[in-house]
């Protein structure tokens, strides 16, 4: 494993969360990229077990982040990820809450909804074949995965409840 | 154009810190549900339809949708400070928690029973992401266009592994110009 570079991290980071559409799963594969790939700080499995355990948290969804930041480097690490994702959320905000109460018919935000959705439904798509490609698959973990996809499509459970029977499927080692 | 009605109530920093603390820890697996339900349904600080309209303003920015709902609200209702504690409220919880399960992982990560916990869930976590995957699917218009945009973003972030800048750089605006154009 490589030394942090936490600046570089810190910028990076800043970078992509300027760009982050439809949420914070679209931008997984490429913090994989970067933290995985290109820079060698944590093991493919590393990431996929730290995004699932953020995911058992209460709180919002791109706490992931914060948890890798911590995992890399303590509390400095969990500040350098977590503070990119404020900055552009927060000063953008801000400036369309104010533009908002101006201009309130929002006709240019649509058009930008309904064109970059296709784009968001990608790379979803590419998060979650990242995360299956970082376990080792066989016909049983398969299975569980067309199970949870029945279960959330047909129901509205608390995901967290399909977690914990993840984790029970694992310890009994069904999958 | 109309003007959008000026919040009649505001609310103090210390009562959105508050709000927000309880919906971020209530929060388990997506604190969405939780915003709507204690800012709609309990408090009726927001209807259902502003709450809407908010919600899809915030998954417009960029960013985490929740978090930019979170700022919109705290400014709405109690200015910069407002936003200021909303947020703070949102994030000093999870960030500990989050970094508890961090220790948590280092200590025990490596037993052999935390590994096969941790392997079913992942198995969850990366169907739920797919599963959010097939809901949009589910409403995407049945013409090639935004299907191909679709494959592509796949293919350039998740197989060809791309950076997504580069990605993005391209599919952004072509997906712009093909939406403008669809409007006219």
């Amino acid at each position: 494993m490589h030394r942090v570079d936490l600046t570089a991290l810190f910028l990076h980071s800043l970078a992509l969360w300027f760009v982050a559409i439809g949420g914070p799963s679209t931008v997984l594969p490429e913090f994989h990229r970067y933290l995985v790939e290109a820079n060698q700080l944590m093991t493919s499995t590393d990431f996929a077990e730290l995004y699932t355990l953020a995911q058992a948290a209460p709180g919002p969804n791109f706490m992931y982040v914060t948890l890798m930041g911590w995992h890399l480097a303590g509390w400095a690490g969990a500040l350098t990820m977590t503070i990119p994702v404020l900055i552009p959320a927060t000063t953008l905000s801000l400036l369309v809450s104010h533009l908002n109460q101006r201009y309130p018919n929002g006709a240019i935000g649509r058009l930008f909804n309904r064109a970059l959705i296709p784009i968001t439904m990608g790379l979803m798509c590419a998060s979650s074949t990242i995360l299956m490609r970082a376990v080792n698959h066989n016909w049983r973990a398969y299975l569980l995965t067309l199970i949870t996809l029945a279960v959330v499509m047909r129901t509205s459970w608390n995901p967290l409840w399909l977690l914990a029977a993840g984790a029970m499927a694992g310890v009994l080692g069904l999958v | 154009m109309e003007q959008s009605p000026a919040p009649a109530t505001r609310i103090s920093a210390l009562q959105l810190f508050l709000t927000f603390s309880r919906i971020t820890l209530c929060g388990f697996g997506g604190v969405g549900f939780w915003a709507r339900r204690v800012l709609v349904e309990r408090l009726g600080w927001l209807t259902e339809k502003e709450y809407v309209e908010l919600f899809s303003l915030g998954q417009l920015i960029p960013g985490p949708p929740v978090f930019n709902l979170t700022v919109l609200v705290g400014h709405r209702f109690g200015g910069w400070t407002g936003a200021a504690a909303a947020v703070s409220g949102f994030l000093l919880w999870p960030c500990l928690m989050v970094v508890g399960m961090g220790v948590l992982y280092q200590r025990y990560g490596a037993l052999p029973q935390v590994r096969s916990a941790l392997g079913g869930m992942l198995i969850v976590a990366a169907a739920l992401i797919f599963s959010t995957f097939l809901k949009m699917a589910k409403v995407l218009p049945l013409s090639w266009r935004p299907w191909l945009l679709a494959i592509l973003a796949f293919v350039g972030v998740g197989v060809l592994r791309w950076p997504l800048f580069w990605v993005l750089g391209v599919l952004a605006p072509l997906a712009l110009l093909a939406a403008w154009k669809e409007q006219l």
